[in-house]
C-alpha cells in the first residue's frame, strides 16, 4: 500500500500513542486508588492504637511476654506508642 | 525493601520518556516507504520487546522462588507477568492500528508474528485464573511459579520458531543485518527502548511497594486486634 497522507496517518499515530498513554494512566490511577486505601487503613490503625489509651484514662497494662511475635514491649503503655507499633509491624519480613 | 532507589528510577523514566517523545516527533526522519505511520514503530516494538522480556523475567523469578522457597520472589514474578500482560494489551492494540493503516487490515491470521504473540498473550491470560483459583498461599505460589517457568521457557522458543518461519507481511525488526535502521531512527528506537524498560521497572517497583505495604498493614492490624483481645481478657479477669 502507498504511504498514507500525513493528516490521515496522523490519526492512526495519535490513536496508537493515546492507547499507550491511556494504558499507563489507567494503571497509575488504579495504583493511586490502592495507595489511598492503604493510607485510609493506616489512619484506622492509628485510631485503633490511640483509642485504648484515651479510653482507659492513660492507665497502662502490664507488659506480657506472650504477645504475638514474642516481642517484649519496650514502653510503659501496653501496646507502645502508635509510632512504635507501626514501626514494629514494618520491620517484620514480608509474607506475600 | 522494594522502594529502594525508586525515586531516581522514576525521575530517569520521566526524563527518558520525554526525550523519547521528543526524538520520535522532532528528530527521527520520516520513513521513505511508510511515511508518518512508521512513528507507531517507536511505541509498538519497544513495548513488545519489554513485554516479552518481562514474561521471561517472571519465569526467572519463579525459578528463584522454587529454589529458595522465598515467597517474595513469587510476588516479584507475579507483578512482572501482570505488567507484561498490560504491555501486551498495548502491543496488540497498537499493532492492530498500525496494521490497519499500513496493510488495510486490523489483523492477519496467516502472519506468524501476530499469531504467535497472541498465543503468548492468551497463554499468560490463563495465569490469573490459575493463580487465584488456589486459596492456600503456599500452593498458589508454587503452582504459579511452575506455570511462570513453563510459559517463560515457551517465549524464547516461540521467538525462534517465528524467526524460522517464512516472512509474509510483518517485517522482522531484529534481523541479523541489524534491522537496517538508519542512524537517527536507530538512536530514537534505542532511547524508546530504554524509556520503556525504565517505565516497566518503575511500575514494577511501585506495585511491589504497594503490595508489601498492604501486607504489612494487614499483619499489623491482626497484631493489634490480638493485643486488644488480650487486654480485654486481662480486664475481664480482674
Amino acid at each position: 500500500m502507498p504511504a498514507l497522507p500525513i493528516d490521515e496517518a496522523g490519526q492512526y499515530v495519535a490513536a496508537a500513542y493515546v492507547v499507550f498513554l491511556l494504558l499507563i494512566l489507567i494503571y497509575v490511577a488504579i495504583m493511586g486508588s490502592k495507595i489511598a486505601r492503604i493510607q485510609q487503613e493506616v489512619r484506622e490503625l492509628l485510631d485503633l492504637t490511640e483509642e485504648p489509651e484515651s479510653g482507659a484514662g492513660g492507665a497502662a497494662q502490664p507488659a506480657r511476654s506472650s504477645e504475638a511475635g514474642g516481642r517484649a514491649r519496650t514502653s510503659e503503655g501496653g501496646a507502645g506508642s502508635p509510632a512504635e507499633v507501626i514501626a514494629r509491624g514494618a520491620e517484620a519480613p514480608p509474607t506475600p | 525493601m522494594y522502594s529502594k532507589g525508586f525515586r531516581p528510577i522514576a525521575i530517569a523514566t520521566v526524563l527518558f520518556t520525554a526525550l523519547a517523545f521528543g526524538l520520535v516527533f522532532f528528530y527521527a526522519p520520516l520513513d521513505g516507504d511508510q511515511g508518518f505511520i512508521q512513528k507507531i514503530f517507536y511505541v509498538h516494538v519497544p513495548m513488545a520487546i519489554v513485554a516479552l522480556c518481562g514474561f521471561v523475567a517472571g519465569g526467572i523469578m519463579a525459578i528463584k522462588h522454587l529454589r529458595s522457597g522465598d515467597r517474595s520472589w513469587d510476588m516479584r514474578s507475579y507483578v512482572a507477568i501482570h505488567l507484561s500482560i498490560i504491555l501486551g494489551t498495548g502491543v496488540l492494540i497498537t499493532g492492530a492500528i498500525w496494521a490497519k493503516a499500513s496493510w488495510g487490515h486490523w489483523w492477519l491470521w496467516d502472519e506468524p508474528v501476530l499469531v504467535s504473540f497472541l498465543i503468548v498473550f492468551l497463554l499468560y491470560c490463563v495465569y490469573y485464573p490459575l493463580r487465584f483459583s488456589i486459596e492456600d498461599p503456599d500452593r498458589q505460589a508454587r503452582y504459579s511459579s511452575v506455570f511462570a517457568i513453563a510459559a517463560g521457557a515457551f517465549v524464547p522458543i516461540n521467538f525462534v520458531a517465528v524467526r524460522l518461519a517464512e516472512q509474509i507481511t510483518h517485517p522482522r525488526v531484529l534481523s541479523q543485518t541489524g534491522g537496517s535502521l538508519p542512524g537517527e531512527m536507530r538512536l530514537t528506537f534505542l532511547v524508546c527502548l530504554v524509556a520503556m524498560t525504565l517505565l516497566f521497572v518503575t511500575l514494577w517497583k511501585l506495585e511491589l511497594t504497594s503490595k508489601q505495604a498492604s501486607m504489612q498493614l494487614k499483619r499489623l492490624r491482626g497484631r493489634l486486634e490480638l493485643r486488644a483481645e488480650e487486654r480485654a481478657a486481662v480486664q475481664a479477669s480482674r
